[in-house]
């Protein structure tokens, strides 16, 4: 195995190399950095020239060049990474180890949402082959593929943040779009669940109804102003995470999965005041790390407690519950944030922001006030990146799934008798994601590319505005910079998916040559 | 109330593989391929709006090739000036499309069917040279990179060994540098030269996804007995990889080549959005966004009207590429419908 990575690095390498040396050299044959000031008539233009051309070193020819650069971040081996110098004097360093963390927060956020919600979708349009959800997801999906990624976050910039920003001013929502969402969310659970017409009709009913009455209750306590849980709500939400995660899990029928889970929910119920001080008396991420630990340790003390034999279900289902429970903490603690935050001068009652990764005008030293306002900016741009990505997952998971079920597994599992519920996540499920690794790859250099167009619709100063300034200004090291960033981590995201393919697959050896 | 709802079709499978055998007795692969392509109603849909759209676009301005011209039937030309239209148009917003598809006295194109903009330029004139842009993009790029796909793939996995890892290497190379990244370093410089230079770049530069699979898919075919065959009579190598094993790739490599083709048309509108690709004075739809994208509270049909059209072609692409799947993997079969299996058991039970 280590030879294996060992080798696969050493490849890397020589990728990373052959792909740097070719853009450099494209991009230096085909732009010249002093062509503005060579046409220029200002006297000190001359030795401009001649000051640049011995910064960047511009009288060497660009392949030999490029190894001079090649010697500046071959430096990383002995701890003084040299990315060279911009045109305008400064380290290339400074740009772009301020624009790295910026552009990860974009793309692995919506990266891992997108695996999550594409792959969740494409199993069930599987499930519910040749019906009018999978006629409707094949829809949306190639829908997706097709949206053009700046168009897109135009139109999220306009009726996500403009006019929900204007919405909150009174914060009720009219009856007329009550109703509509009580009729999609009618149409998207009956289509979900589906069976016989009168199971889809009655569930229909009762799924626009009950958003009927949601949506009215969230009007008339203007919840969209002050937005919070609460304890009750907590532990309504906490048992419905509870009920669903054990059925996805375990199935309901396993009783010792169901209490060890609800009793997850309810110790976090009788800590919810505790737990709220302990928030608001420490806040950092420390406080929620070391949370998150104790949340863990306790799910599965829980869990080992109230199984008495084949515990190792019981406690992966408490534990993901308790997860579940310690996101609904933060949840509610960033709500109560909220009416401070909106108020504050910075945001002046307009939380949703349409330009920028951070809101600079903000106090600082507030972490709650940071954290809430990262999630906001946050989340215009990841729903563009979800939005174009998630479509190949939805695919390439239904293609996968349909594959899976033919196989002949599928078939003796069922013929011995299985629950459905046991064939699908454990039998079938599982075999699914291991293909799947392998277009992480793929999406991932495409996600970036997103992310470049992203970062410049939305203003973050990020890799793409950095990439943009580096094109339009010609500065060769810049570009360098933040390919020699994309590139490492394509390639390194090949490799972890190399690996996790050996590691989800046993037919796979990866052993090094004999 | 269950998501894993059982799905057991076991007996009904004996009578769907008859129908299937019985539908594509005595036809040859590529009439089944055409068959199966024909019966995928997404496919066809868009083959008919895609092949009316192209059509309707190329006609709008005129086209001139070798000396053939053709004026466009459309009155304005994107470079013509007329007086901003105020008549049924609010007074702050001047300019406003005319387009309407309500039945009624207005219903028709109307003067200026997608409005002006705030110079006054006809904008329907501007975003049918945009879409026409994007079209024969998309068509080089599909030509360029489906060309240069199809060679490397094929002397790669034909020849294996040195060749092939060098070569394997070379696509590696440019894989892993994002795509916008490569196209804008190109585009930046290579823009102003006209847009089909713009697309013959972006086709060197996208070939690499497709030759790995055509590579893939030789690996296995050169194998087989057919190329034996071939060889023992005498057939030169690039007689066996042209005559007898291209022809058998060719399914992978037409929907590929189609996937390829409408994600250049995004690449090419994301370029232009972000200054790197089509320049003014010529027109493309992701230059007409990004100039517009700032006036959508007030002119709303400045920003729309290129997307929508952005997305008709790319999505049409799109289905037609995946009927196009469909119906070369010999692996999908079609869903038969009850009626179907009813009429084949009746027919069953008549013998």
């Amino acid at each position: 195995m280590l030879a294996y990575i060992g080798r696969r690095i050493a490849a890397m390498f020589v990728i990373l190399f052959g792909s740097t040396f070719l853009v450099y050299n494209a991009a230096a044959y085909s732009g010249d950095p002093l062509e503005g000031l060579r046409s220029s008539t200002d006297p000190k233009a001359h030795q401009q020239v001649l000051a640049l051309t011995r910064l960047l070193h511009l009288n060497v020819p660009p392949p030999a060049r490029y190894f001079i650069w090649l010697k500046g971040i071959g430096k990383v081996f002995t701890g003084h990474l040299d990315l060279g110098k911009t045109i305008d004097g400064n380290k290339v360093s400074t740009y772009v180890s301020q624009a790295i963390p910026v552009t990860i927060r974009l793309i692995l956020l919506s990266f891992l949402l997108a695996v999550f919600l594409g792959i969740g979708f494409g199993i069930i349009s599987a499930l519910r082959q040749y019906s009018r959800f999978d006629y409707a997801m094949t829809f949306f999906a190639f829908l997706m593929y097709s949206l053009p990624i700046f168009w897109v976050a135009v139109l999220l910039k306009e009726y996500l943040a403009i006019n929900f920003n204007n919405f909150l001013v009174n914060g009720t929502i009219a009856p007329i779009w009550i109703i509509c969402a009580s009729a999609v969310s009618g149409v998207f659970w009956a289509a979900v669940i589906s069976g016989t017409r009168k199971k889809v009709i009655t569930i229909f009913a009762i799924a626009a109804a009950a958003t009927v009455v949601f949506l009215t209750l969230l009007s008339v306590t203007k919840w969209f102003t002050h937005p919070g849980l609460g304890p009750i709500m907590m532990l309504v939400l906490g048992l419905g995470f509870a009920v669903g995660i054990t059925y996805l899990s375990t199935g309901i029928g396993n009783k010792a999965a169901l209490r060890s889970s609800v009793a997850v929910v309810m110790v976090g119920f009788i800590l919810y005041f505790p737990v709220e001080y302990f928030l608001k008396r420490y806040p950092s991420l420390l406080t929620i790390v070391l949370m998150l630990v104790v949340t863990i340790a306790t799910a599965i003390t829980l869990g080992y407690f109230f199984a008495k034999v084949d515990r190792k279900p019981v406690i992966r289902t408490s534990v993901i519950t308790s997860i579940f429970v310690g996101l609904l903490f933060i949840i509610d603690k960033l709500m109560k944030t909220w009416v401070p935050y909106i108020n504050t001068d910075a945001i002046h009652q307009r939380p949703i922001p349409t330009i920028s990764e951070s809101n600079d005008l903000l106090p600082p030293g507030n972490f709650w006030f940071t954290s809430l306002d990262t999630i906001l900016h946050l989340l215009l741009p990841t729903i563009a990146l979800i939005l174009i990505s998630m479509a190949g997952y939805i695919r390439y998971s239904r293609g996968t799934m349909l594959e899976v079920l033919n196989q002949d597994y599928i078939r003796t599992a069922r013929a011995k008798g299985l629950p459905e519920r046991t064939v699908i996540m454990r039998h079938a499920f599982r075999n699914t994601l291991i293909p799947i690794t392998t277009i992480f790859v793929f999406d991932f250099a495409s996600i970036m590319s997103g992310a470049i167009i992203t970062e410049n619709v939305f203003g973050w100063r990020g890799m793409g505005t950095q990439f943009n300034k580096a094109v339009h200004s010609q500065d060769l090291n810049l570009l360098m910079g933040v390919l020699i960033f994309t590139s490492s981590l394509v390639i390194l995201g090949n490799l972890v998916a190399d690996l996790l393919y050996s590691a989800l697959d046993p037919r796979i050896r990866v052993v090094g040559k004999k | 109330m269950s998501i894993f709802r059982r799905n057991v079709k076991s007996l009904e499978e004996q009578t769907d593989s008859d129908i299937f055998n019985k539908e594509t007795e005595g036809l040859s692969q590529g009439q089944i391929v055409l068959k199966r392509f024909f019966r995928h109603r997404g496919a066809m849909i868009s083959l008919i709006v895609l092949f009316c759209l192209v059509t309707f676009v190329f006609s709008t301005l005129g086209f001139k090739i070798f000396g053939i011209g053709y004026g466009g039937w459309w009155k304005y030309k994107i470079t013509d000036l007329p007086a901003l239209r105020t008549s049924g148009c609010s007074i702050e917003l001047p300019g406003c499309p005319t387009l309407d598809l309500l039945p009624g006295k207005n219903f028709g194109l109307g003067d200026h069917p997608f409005g002006q903009d705030d110079l006054g330029r006809d904008y329907f004139a501007l975003v049918m040279r945009g879409a026409e842009r994007s079209i024969e993009v998309m068509v080089v790029i599909g030509l360029v990179a489906g060309f240069m796909g199809i060679i490397v793939g094929s002397i790669a996995g034909f020849y294996r060994g040195v060749i092939d890892s060098t070569l394997m290497r070379i696509v590696d190379f440019i894989i892993v540098v994002p795509v916008i990244v490569l196209g804008s370093v190109i585009g930046y410089h290579f823009g102003n030269k006209g847009v089909l230079f713009l697309a013959l770049f972006l086709g060197l530069i996208t070939w690499g996804g497709l030759s790995r699979l055509v590579r893939g898919d030789f690996l296995t075919l050169r194998e087989r007995e057919f190329v034996d065959a071939a060889r023992v009579a005498g057939a030169s190598n690039l007689r066996i990889i042209f005559k007898h094993i291209l022809p058998n790739a060719i399914g992978v490599i037409i929907v590929n080549v189609t996937l390829l083709m409408s994600g250049a048309i995004l690449l090419e509108a994301a370029l232009s959005y972000l200054g790197f690709g089509v320049v003014p004075p010529d027109v493309s739809l992701g230059l007409l966004i990004s100039e517009y994208q700032d006036s959508f509270t007030t002119r709303p049909w400045l920003f729309w009207y290129p997307g929508i059209l952005i997305i008709i072609i790319a999505l049409s692409v799109n289905f037609i590429g995946d009927g196009l799947r469909d119906a070369f993997d010999p692996r999908q079969r079609r869903r038969i419908s009850r009626k179907d299996r009813a009429a084949e058991r009746l027919a069953g039970a008549k013998k």
